[in-house]
């Protein structure tokens, strides 16, 4: 039986995304995007905006937003939600950091 | 424990006497006096003493007798048996006992390891050599007050904590003192960059050079440490090295001794190691994933273990929220938990710039989950207490960053508070200027703007922090009469203009985008997207070759050299000089377009030929091949030069009068690379019939027969507008050296993304005419300013990237593949 701990895939460490930027990681279903903040947190979402499928990996990152690339939609991390007048959210994915290093949840990354 | 065993005491051995190990003795004391014979293995020879006071003994403000936190008497009043300088070297689980570097062979009932962690050397040649040290004991402190009594250099490796503490020691006892940090920012783990700038400011008032993003590659010395060689091939003399860079949890007796164990050893909630009758505690444990440096996790775990050996019921210890204080005197800086980014509407920030003031705290969901404050630390314990209780501030967010003493008061409307200001009131702290003699200056002397006041009174001139306040007082001393019309902040991270952005930038020779929000007052501590971008243009514009750019406030299509499109693919444009190209360039175009499958090949407006649909991890290579046939990139991404549209002229055309295509060419080599405020497109004509619509471009050139007509400030976009003619020269030199003059003028006047025209029509084409064609000297000095900002960017990006240069940006971080199924076992 795997132990819930066995989803948590090391995409990688930290220090391989710039601060205040984003990588993906391409998985059999989705492209994930992974942000990094200034201060080091991260957060995964699905690389699509939900306004136009835009690439969120390559948007300006501040606070805990991007700007998407195509049409400067502003998302949250968090929950991937667009903020201000803006409907719609991109989905978010579990992810943490340990000992510098990226862990994605593909039990859900994975998932439907 | 069982029953047999209450009669007699239990004996407790401690291994290690640090920090640690003397709280949970003092804890177990309190609680348990008689419950343990203790006997303590302490390597160092001598008590136990505060080790985090270092710093100030190091700077000569303490003695060590100040910093002892046990002495003999408290260890002979307690019965424990201290052994100092005897260093246990195993463990015998199965006889309970342990055995000391001299053959002393202990038993216990239960075992304490606190043997906390030891300084990271890091890996370089020459880190043995005398006079490198760490800064970790005593004997590190003695050994730097020796080699600080000869004067000399030292250079500090690491920026964090331990190593400004140092540095700020051995500055102290007169040593010329250099830190070397491997990161960006100094404290980058507990400071924002924010207030790392500000800490830099105030370390290199002490005399002590910061170099930032600086690895060390060798420690130079044959005898004894002479100097630090760094990875960018500089050398530092040195006649002591002290290495700051981290600490490692000291695990290997445990680890010999089968303990379970990964970073530091592991421990359950009660502190117990993998064996019931070992604990630890300290800097060597790993608790629920986390090591801990710093004291007061040490203290709160002490606590913990010394209730549980003192046999009450404990609920155990779930983790530490850290707070960190540099002990450098006169600097104040406190840091507490998340200090992250946060969301720029859910942090509250305070600046004061000319008191070198930052404070700011960071909220989610109503509540404090991190402080940063810089300057001004009295509140900092008041934000740590309300974060480590998760206190709802909703009812106080308004007036929270002035602290606890501005607690319970009604907020007022800034307006309001402005007008209900007296006379007297100091309006800018920089020029002393009050609202008295603001609102004074605005009746008699008739002003109606904010640069009508700067200019008369000062106010608001220096740092900028006050616009929104004389605005107010302008506001309300003029009532419907005043228009803010034209002045349009830069974005909501700010009140200032563009334009008084750009000047603070020069006049106060701000050099980092973090300067320039601290010194400026931003409102929120990492911008965003609107100012970053337009400063980090500012910034390279006003330092060029100096000031480094960052990538990270760049728009996508400028930070991977390629335009991205409407399904995230990226198309690119190779440089056709004056839109010549030859055979080969066209073969080679043919060659990459087939290899990476692309549907598009289309010829743009511009006289080039556009590819689309590359995907992004495709682009290096497909560079590559296009590099190898002599193309480089287009730059049809960028704010900077574009293209020379220019028609055959003199060498083919009936009509032609110079030769238009060749000065195009020209022009296009001399001018692109430099970044400018907005994308800049260029005509060269080789007749008034002008075939390369040069009227409509940002700049224009007519050739006629007495020579070259210069226009600029057309447009053919969402705005048309036809050229206005700058002036006539002569020669193609002078053509050259106008046109770059005026690119120059263009780069420094203009706002972030203002185009040509519309700053033409702002800054007035008189003035430009002056400037320009008249004005000799002024133009020469522009053409050699746009000349030093060339040096620093001739180099075709594409190439660099096709080399390996930010890789990260083409590859995905990972890719996983579909997981195969695997047998049920």
């Amino acid at each position: 039986m795997k132990q819930e701990k066995d989803f948590w895939f090391d995409v990688g460490p930290l220090n391989a995304i710039p601060p205040r930027g984003a990588r993906t990681v391409k998985t059999p279903r989705r492209e994930i995007a992974i942000f990094r903040t200034a201060s080091d947190e991260v957060f995964a979402l699905e690389n699509r905006c939900p306004h136009k499928g835009g690439p969120l990996a390559d948007g300006i990152v501040h606070g805990r937003k991007v700007a998407c690339p195509l049409h400067n939609w502003i998302i949250n991390l968090e929950d991937g939600e667009a903020t201000g007048a803006d409907k719609g959210c991109a989905r978010s994915f579990p992810v943490k950091l340990e000992n510098g290093r990226i862990y994605l949840d593909m039990s859900v990354a994975a998932a439907l | 424990m069982s029953q047999d065993d209450v009669s007699r005491r239990r004996k407790l051995l401690v291994l290690g006497n640090g920090m640690a190990a003397g709280r949970v003795l003092e804890e177990l004391f309190a609680r348990a006096p008689d419950r343990y014979d203790v006997t303590i293995f302490g390597a160092e020879p001598r008590v136990n003493y505060d080790r985090i006071m270092l710093s100030p003994v190091l700077a000569g403000e303490k003695k060590f007798d100040d910093i002892v936190v046990h002495d003999d008497a408290w260890y002979a009043k307690h019965n424990v048996d201290l052994r100092k300088g005897e260093t246990v070297v195993a463990i015998d689980r199965a006889a309970r006992n342990v055995r000391t570097h001299s053959g002393i062979v202990e038993r216990y009932d239960d075992l304490i390891i606190a043997t906390g962690s030891r300084p990271i050397l890091i890996p370089v040649p020459g880190a043995e050599l005398p006079g490198v040290v760490t800064f970790r004991d005593l004997d590190d402190v003695n050994a730097m007050l020796a080699a600080a009594s000869g004067g000399g250099n030292a250079v500090v490796i690491g920026g964090g904590l331990l190593g400004l503490e140092a540095a700020a020691g051995l500055a102290a006892n007169g040593m010329r003192t250099t830190v070397v940090h491997l990161m960006p920012t100094l404290m980058e783990r507990q400071l924002d960059p924010n207030a790392a700038y500000l800490l830099q400011k105030a370390i290199e008032k002490r005399g002590i050079e910061v170099l930032t993003s600086a690895n060390t590659n060798a420690i130079l010395g044959d005898t004894h440490v002479t100097g630090v060689r760094l990875e960018d091939g500089r050398t530092l003399s040195a006649d002591l090295v002290v290495m700051a860079v981290g600490i490692r949890p000291n695990i290997a007796l445990a680890k010999e001794a089968g303990l379970e164990v990964k970073r530091g050893v592991i421990v359950d909630d009660l502190l117990r190691t993998s064996d019931e009758n070992i604990f630890a505690v300290g800097e060597c444990v790993e608790h629920r994933g986390q090591c801990y440096g710093l004291v007061a996790p040490l203290y709160e775990m002490a606590k913990t273990l010394a209730a549980s050996l003192a046999g009450e019921q404990v609920s155990g210890y779930t983790g530490s929220a850290t707070s960190t204080k540099l002990k450098v005197t006169g600097v104040d800086l406190f840091s507490a938990g998340d200090f992250s980014e946060g969301n720029e509407n859910d942090e509250v920030v305070l600046r004061d710039p000319r008191r070198g003031i930052y404070k700011r705290v960071i909220l989610r969901d109503n509540k404090i989950i991190g402080a940063v404050l810089y300057g001004d630390t009295a509140d900092g314990s008041w934000y740590f207490d309300l974060l480590k209780k998760g206190a709802d501030i909703a009812e106080m967010r308004d007036t929270l960053i002035f602290g606890q003493a501005y607690q319970g008061g009604v907020p007022m409307d800034p307006a309001a508070a402005i007008a209900a200001l007296s006379e007297d009131a100091e309006i800018c702290g920089c020029n002393g200027v009050c609202k008295g003699a603001i609102s004074q200056a605005i009746i008699t002397k008739g002003l109606t703007t904010i640069d009508d006041v700067r200019a008369q009174t000062k106010a608001s001139s220096s740092c900028g922090q006050c616009t929104s306040k004389v605005e107010s007082i302008l506001k309300f001393t003029l009532g419907d009469s005043y228009s803010a019309a034209g002045r349009k902040a830069m974005c909501k991270c700010t009140d200032l203009t563009h334009e008084e952005v750009r000047g603070f930038i020069i006049s106060k020779s701000l050099k980092s985008v973090p300067a320039v929000m601290q010194e400026l007052g931003w409102k929120t501590s990492c911008g965003c997207p609107t100012c970053r971008p337009a400063m980090n243009y500012y910034l390279l514009c006003a330092w060029p070759g100096e000031y480094r750019d960052d990538a990270q406030s760049r728009y996508i299509n400028e930070r991977v050299h390629a335009n991205i499109q409407k399904d995230g693919t990226f198309s690119i444009v190779p440089r056709m000089w004056g839109g010549v190209t030859t055979p080969d360039e066209l073969r080679a175009i043919a060659d990459v377009a087939e290899r990476f499958n692309i549907k598009t090949v289309k010829v743009t407006g511009g006289q080039r030929i556009d590819l689309l649909g590359f995907k992004k991890s495709d682009l290096p290579a497909a560079w590559a091949q296009l590099n190898a046939a002599g193309l480089m990139s287009g730059a049809a991404y960028a704010k900077g030069l574009r293209t020379v549209k220019t028609c055959v002229g003199s060498e083919w055309c009936r009509f032609g009068t110079q030769d238009s295509t060749g000065l195009g060419i020209k022009l296009e080599r001399f001018l692109c690379g430099s970044w400018t405020p907005a994308k800049l497109k260029l005509g060269v004509s080789g007749c008034p019939r002008n075939c390369a619509e040069a009227t409509v471009k940002d700049i224009g050139i007519i050739c006629v027969e007495s020579g070259y007509d210069i226009h600029i400030a057309g447009a053919a976009g969402l705005h048309v507008r036809g050229t206005d003619l700058l002036g006539h020269v002569d020669t193609e030199e002078d053509a050259i050296e106008y046109v770059a003059a005026f690119m120059q003028l263009y780069r420094e006047q203009a706002a972030y993304l203002e185009r040509v025209w519309k700053w033409v029509e702002k800054y007035g084409l008189d003035r430009v005419r002056t400037e320009i064609m008249d004005d000799h000297d002024g133009r020469k000095a522009l053409l050699e300013r746009f000349q030093k900002s060339q040096l620093a960017v001739r180099r075709d990006p594409w190439a660099e990237r096709a080399a390996g240069r930010e890789l990260h940006e083409f590859t995905p971080l990972a890719a996983l593949a579909p997981i195969t199924a695997v047998a049920a076992e």
